[in-house]
């Protein structure tokens, strides 16, 4: 593969497939944690991720219902060696974020 | 009980280094499902059980689920976390117990477990939960979830309810009193 963010792609391409999200967000915070001591000898530029995703699918299911779901559609890219250290999660139904961003546009 | 060679609570020393009381059977899990981290590669002395062990690789052992059914039960309120509360060896775990320490939850209702300390357990919580990462947090035997769960709980304040309905919550004077011994 070219690509040169694989794992990021792969995120992408899954969750977008799976889920059909409304929003879906992925940021790559590795270089934040690249010095600390699980990522010696690590070489790949991919293993922090943190993604806010929103989608119907998550409808009826308790948070950790969902996080399993994303756990599970990235099972591979967190097993492997080298693959995702760490994968923050915001999880929201559209109208929780829809809510979200109503009570974040007060706070300003 | 072996479980408190890898407890460690809020505000007391790292580890509680009691010796338990032998018995055979305890021994055997602790020594195999909860020794110290070592390479994966290189048990220290290969017995029987470990051979075995490796074969279902796996597979959660018997021994090694049952050691983790009787840490989540050791007190109302467990974590599962990378380093120590004291030292935490990872952002995540230390966002984590520094919710719980916000909250307000009473020391002696919390026990921290160590996953660093031991492989087996570190992998073996994973599979216990159904869950990749680590922290991990219980309360009443009850998975809750990992730091996002924890910190957006705690912002939403569904976190505060679920202790306080649960009663692990120190009382305002102990909270003080912990407090200092804390530090």
């Amino acid at each position: 593969m070219a690509s040169p963010t694989p794992v990021e792609d792969a995120i992408k391409q899954k969750i977008t497939a799976a889920l059909q999200p409304t929003t879906l967000e992925i940021y790559n915070d590795s270089h934040l944690h690249a010095h600390h001591k699980p990522m010696q000898g690590v070489t790949s530029t991919e293993t922090h991720f943190r993604l806010v995703i929103t989608s119907e699918a998550f409808q009826k299911k308790m948070q950790p219902a969902r996080h399993r779901l994303v756990y599970s559609l990235l099972k591979d890219e967190l097993a492997q060696e080298g693959g995702i250290h760490a994968l923050q999660l915001r999880t929201m139904t559209p109208e929780e974020e829809a809510k979200r961003r109503a009570q974040e546009a007060e706070a300003e | 009980m072996f479980s408190r060679t890898i407890l460690s609570r809020v505000g007391m020393s790292t580890f509680l280094a009691t010796g338990p009381k032998t018995n055979p059977v305890l021994q055997a899990v602790r020594q195999t499902a909860f020794s110290s981290i070592r390479p994966a590669t290189a048990p220290i002395k290969p017995s029987p059980f470990l051979l075995s062990l490796a074969a279902q690789r796996r597979l959660l052992s018997d021994a090694v689920r049952q050691a983790i059914d009787k840490a989540v039960g050791s007190a109302p309120v467990v974590l599962f976390m990378k380093g120590t509360p004291e030292t935490p060896q990872c952002g995540f775990s230390r966002a984590s117990i520094q919710v719980l320490g916000l909250q307000g939850v009473d020391p002696e209702k919390f026990a921290a477990y160590n996953v660093l300390e031991d492989s087996e357990l570190r992998q073996g919580i994973k599979e216990y939960s159904d869950w990749p990462t680590i922290p991990q947090l219980y309360v009443d035997k009850e998975f809750i979830g990992g730091c996002d769960i924890i910190v957006s709980m705690h912002q939403n304040g569904e976190l505060a309810k679920l202790l306080e309905e649960k009663k692990v919550l120190a009382a305002e004077a102990e909270g003080q009193a912990e407090g200092e011994k804390k530090e």
